[in-house]
């Protein structure tokens, strides 16, 4: 599998969550993505974008553009350094919320996504590792 | 910062959502509605999200949120406009819309509304 | 031309007219090339390909076909075989080409060098692993085009098959037809929205008379279309749906969540009443005028 493109940008306000959407709508139309992959990709990284804002005090969004022989993907990594999440499982329940959201954040996310990876350690920050392909 | 306009048509206030909605926009737009609803007796509250090429969790929670406000003041909301992209993918992300009822477009909206509020009133003379 | 490029290579630079004019025999007198056409297309493919092989420097460089050094040679394998699956070739028949240079080849190592044996075995041993790789690089190309070429067709297909039909005034309607895979009913269901967009029909019926079966993903795409309808402001009705395929949806546990009419017509009649429409029989209402 070869890495095409690899970027990293600053997740740090909802401008960058702005931005954010931007690039990855910009590589997902690169990766050759249907209209409809497009928008369930960007939408998954505005929800994990912003729970990286809001939640885990900024970070970063790495994001690559794969090719796995006749297939095309994009990776999303979103890192911080915040008070990560104590109950992952709880976390990944519907409707589950600190705030005052919906809390469909990171289950949205990974229903949209084809893979999706969680590593949190309390008091460290969060790494939320999402991918979608062709 | 760039405000987002409300517009009124006879007894509804139309909003058109066109920007790239930060966290404060929002905020600011859920209280200037409520706001106008009161201030301009509004009946009906029709927002277009044509232009909105996402909807996730945030943008639908201040949907809801307007729905709820507004209902607590007697205007029906409605939802125009959702691209057919929008509408798949919020189906996938298992996001519901509660309290939000939608048409495919501003003439269909105003319609929709009118239905509903006529419908109430004859309720109302019937009691 | 230095040492270290193998005999066989020194031999086909320097032989190459006496090999190209073999090698055409040889061809025109196994194929069935036909006509002359086909002929000079042949002789023009023979010799970019023995030019091509005089260019190369080392035989190493055919070790790895993927290597940038190869791509000449690539492109024009990958030209032949496309041109060869267009006119209606097998893959060993367009393999062929390339292997049956070992006859013209042998006959000139056996020439120049038949009196040393072991030399001789050696260098046949070369040419003929070179050759192989490159007609079985031919082989695999040819089916890469050929599948390309079925999925374009397909493609094509999925087009003129999902015709979403205006059947009044804000009522659409979608004859489904045959067996339905996932990745056709995705398309066809987000064909279905972008028309109700575009039509501003808050009806669309949605017939499966002509489906033969509905699986688990099938259905679960139907559903999802309809939710999705629904957010947008517009409607759906099912229509056609077998005894067969009740009883599978019931099999599966599937809540279908929509109005479900026996037939098309039942299914227009409702959507007509829904948007308001009557409609009246002009024979009836002449004979027996108003009150």
């Amino acid at each position: 599998m070869q890495i095409e493109t690899d970027e990293t940008i600053p997740l740090r306000s909802s401008d960058d969550v702005v931005r954010v959407r931007q690039a990855v709508r910009a590589r997902a139309i690169g990766a050759g993505f249907s209209l409809v992959d497009q928008t369930k990709i960007v939408t998954a990284a505005s929800e994990i974008g912003r729970n990286t804002v809001d939640y885990g005090g900024g970070g970063t969004l790495r994001i690559e553009v794969l090719r796995d022989r006749e297939r095309r993907g994009v990776r999303l990594t979103f890192t911080d350094q915040g008070p990560g999440i104590p109950d992952l499982a709880r976390a990944m329940t519907d409707g589950y919320t600190t705030g005052d959201g919906l809390g469909l954040g990171m289950s949205g996310a990974k229903r949209l996504s084809n893979e999706f990876e969680v590593k949190s350690t309390p008091g460290q920050g969060t790494t939320v590792i999402l991918a979608r392909w062709k | 910062m760039a405000e987002i306009p409300i517009l009124k048509i006879g007894d509804c206030l139309l909003v058109s959502i066109q920007v790239d909605m930060h966290d404060r926009l929002a905020l600011a737009l859920q209280d200037d509605l409520t706001e106008r609803i009161v201030a301009d007796h509004a009946r009906g509250v029709m927002i277009d999200i044509s232009a909105l090429e996402i909807v996730d969790s945030f943008i639908g929670r201040m949907l809801n949120n307007i729905a709820a406000m507004s209902r607590v003041l007697d205007a029906v909301t409605v939802v125009v406009g959702m691209r057919p992209a929008v509408a798949i993918t919020l189906v996938e992300l298992g996001l519901g819309l509660t309290g939000v009822r939608t048409a495919l477009n501003v003439d269909k909206g105003l319609a929709l509304i009118r239905r509903i509020i006529d419908s109430d009133s004859l309720d109302a003379d019937r009691d | 031309m230095s040492d270290n490029r193998s005999v066989v290579l020194a031999l086909i630079d320097r032989h190459y007219q006496r090999l190209l004019t073999d090698w055409l025999a040889c061809q025109k007198r196994d194929a069935k090339l036909g006509d002359a056409q086909r002929e000079s297309e042949a002789r023009e493919f023979a010799r970019r390909f023995l030019e091509e092989l005089r260019r190369c420097a080392t035989l190493a460089q055919f070790d790895n076909l993927e290597a940038p050094e190869c791509a000449p040679m690539r492109e024009l394998l990958d030209e032949l075989s496309r041109a060869r699956l267009v006119q209606g070739f097998s893959p060993s028949e367009t393999a062929t080409f390339v292997l049956s240079l070992k006859e013209p080849l042998f006959e000139l190592l056996r020439r120049e060098i038949g009196d040393n044996a072991e030399g001789l075995a050696r260098e046949i041993w070369t040419a003929t692993g070179l050759l192989d790789k490159l007609g079985l690089y031919t082989t695999e190309s040819y089916v890469r085009t050929r599948e390309e070429v079925i999925r374009r067709q397909q493609q094509e297909l999925l087009e003129l098959s999902t015709p979403v039909v205006e059947l009044w005034d804000g009522v659409l309607a979608l004859p489904l037809i045959g067996t339905l895979d996932s990745a056709r009913t995705q398309i066809v269901m987000e064909s279905l929205l972008e028309r109700i967009v575009t039509s501003g029909a808050e009806i669309a019926i949605i017939d499966i008379t002509g489906v033969p079966t509905v699986d688990t993903l099938v259905a679960q795409h139907l559903i999802k279309t309809i939710s999705a309808a629904r957010l947008m402001g517009a409607d759906c009705i099912l229509s056609g749906i077998r005894p067969q395929i009740a009883q599978t949806i019931v099999h599966l546990g599937l809540e279908l969540n929509v109005i479900s009419k026996a037939t098309m017509s039942s299914a227009l009649a409702l959507a007509l009443r829904r948007t308001g429409k009557v409609v009246v029989d002009r024979a009836k209402s002449a004979a027996a005028p108003a009150e």
